[in-house]
C-alpha cells in the first residue's frame, strides 16, 4: 500500500498534543524530562481541563516548563513548588493544581515542603523527576545519587559511608497520612511511558476528590550528567537505578 | 486475511536525533538520516517503510514528540 494511502486524517493513531507549544524543549536529546512534560499535555488534553489546571514550575532543568506547556503556571523558588501549590490550591480549590520537581529540588532544598505538604494532605499532584543528579548545574551529586555512581562532585562514586544513603523519600511520602497515591513510574520504553500517563490521570483525578496528595516519582535519566548516549542511560537505569528505586504503587487509597 | 499498515511522519525540525525511537521500533522501519536540519541533528526518517505496522512505539518514547503515527488495516 502506497505511503500517501496510509498518511490520511481518518488513519490517525497518535499525534503531539495540542497543549505541547511549537517552541522547542531546551532539554539535552533523549532527557526524560521531555517525555515527562508530553505527558502531562496529553493528559491536560484528554480530561479537557486546560482552563483549570495550574502548575507550579521548579529550579533546575524543568524550569521553562511553563513555555512548553499552554496552560497557566506560577514559577516557585527553588525546592518551593509544594508550598505554592498549598496556596494555590487553598485558594483556588476549584483548579487541579500541581507541581513539577527534580530531586534536586523535592528531596534536597525541598525536604521540609515536601513532606509538609504530603503531611498536611495538600489536594496536588506531586511530579517527581528523579534522575540521582543535580542536572541543570552540571551533574553534581543529589541526595538520591546511588552508591558507586560517578557524578562530578564524587567522580569515584558516591559512598554511602561517607556521603550517607540515597535518600528515597517516596518511601518516606507514602507512610504519610496525608498521601493518598504514591507511585513509582519511568518512560524509558512504550510500556512504562503508558503507564505513567495513568499515573498522572489518577494523580489529577485525586486532587479534585479532597483525598489528599498524590505523589508520582519517575525514576528518569539525565544521559547528558551521566555522561551516556539516551539508550545507554536508559539501560543503566534500569540495571542500577530500579532495585533502589523499586517500579509500582506504594499507597494507593 | 487483513493485514495492519503503519506509517509515521517525523518532524525533522524539532527532531534531536536522540536514538530513542530507532531502539524502540520493533520492525527496525526508524534511522537516523546523513542529512542533517538547521540545527544540526541527524534526524529520524522511515528507512524500512513497509515494515511499519503503525504500533506508535517510536512515538510514546520520543521526548520531543515529534512522531505522528498512522495505521490502517488492510483486506488481502
Ligand atoms: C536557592 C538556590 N540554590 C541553588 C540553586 C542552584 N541550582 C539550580 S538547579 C539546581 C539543582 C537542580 O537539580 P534537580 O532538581 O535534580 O533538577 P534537574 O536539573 O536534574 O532536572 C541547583 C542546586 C538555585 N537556583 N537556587
Ligand atoms: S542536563 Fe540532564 S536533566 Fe537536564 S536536560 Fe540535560 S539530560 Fe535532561
Ligand atoms: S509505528 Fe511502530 S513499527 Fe512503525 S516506526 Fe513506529 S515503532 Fe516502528
Ligand atoms: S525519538 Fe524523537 S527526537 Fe529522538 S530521534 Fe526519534 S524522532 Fe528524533
Amino acid at each position: 500500500m502506497a505511503i500517501q494511502n496510509i498518511i490520511k486524517p481518518e488513519n490517525l493513531v497518535y499525534t503531539k498534543s495540542k497543549i505541547l507549544t511549537d517552541i522547542p524543549m531546551h532539554y539535552c536529546p533523549g532527557c526524560s524530562h521531555g517525555v515527562v512534560n508530553k505527558l502531562m499535555a496529553e493528559v491536560i488534553e484528554e480530561m479537557g481541563i486546560q482552563e483549570d489546571v495550574i502548575g507550579v514550575a521548579p529550579v533546575g532543568c524543568a524550569v521553562f516548563i511553563y513555555k512548553f506547556l499552554d496552560i497557566d503556571f506560577q514559577q516557585a523558588a527553588h525546592g518551593r513548588a509544594p508550598a505554592v501549590a498549598t496556596a494555590i490550591k487553598r485558594l483556588m480549590p476549584n483548579k487541579y493544581v500541581f507541581t513539577y520537581q527534580g530531586d534536586g529540588d523535592l528531596a534536597a532544598i525541598g525536604t521540609a515542603e515536601t513532606i509538609h505538604a504530603c503531611n498536611r494532605g495538600e489536594n496536588i499532584l506531586i511530579i517527581y523527576i528523579n534522575n540521582g543528579i543535580y542536572g541543570m548545574t552540571g551533574g553534581q551529586m543529589a541526595p538520591t545519587t546511588i552508591d558507586g555512581m560517578k557524578t562530578a562532585t564524587c567522580p569515584y562514586g558516591r559512598n554511602n559511608e561517607v556521603n550517607g544513603y540515597p535518600l528515597n523519600i517516596t518511601n518516606l511520602l507514602a507512610i504519610l497520612e496525608g498521601t493518598c497515591y504514591v507511585t513509582r513510574q519511568s518512560v524509558h520504553n512504550a510500556g512504562s511511558v503508558r503507564k505513567t500517563k495513568q499515573a498522572i490521570l489518577k494523580g489529577f483525578k485525586n486532587s479534585m476528590l479532597g483525598k489528599g496528595t498524590s505523589v508520582i516519582e519517575v525514576v528518569s535519566t539525565c544521559n547528558s550528567g551521566w555522561k551516556m548516549t539516551p539508550e545507554q542511560a536508559n539501560n543503566w537505569m534500569v540495571e542500577n537505578m530500579f532495585p533502589v528505586y523499586p517500579m509500582g504503587d506504594l499507597k494507593d487509597l | 486475511m487483513a493485514k495492519i499498515k503503519g506509517a509515521i511522519v517525523v518532524n525533522t525540525e524539532r527532531c534531536k536525533a536522540c536514538n530513542l525511537c530507532v531502539v524502540a521500533c520493533p520492525k527496525d522501519v526508524i534511522a537516523l538520516s546523513k542529512e542533517v536540519n538547521d540545527k544540526g541533528y541527524n534526524f529520524a526518517y522511515m528507512q524500512n517503510e513497509d515494515a511499519c505496522v503503525g504500533c506508535a512505539a517510536c512515538a510514546y518514547v520520543c521526548p520531543d514528540a515529534c512522531i505522528t503515527v498512522y495505521k490502517v488495516k488492510v483486506e488481502e
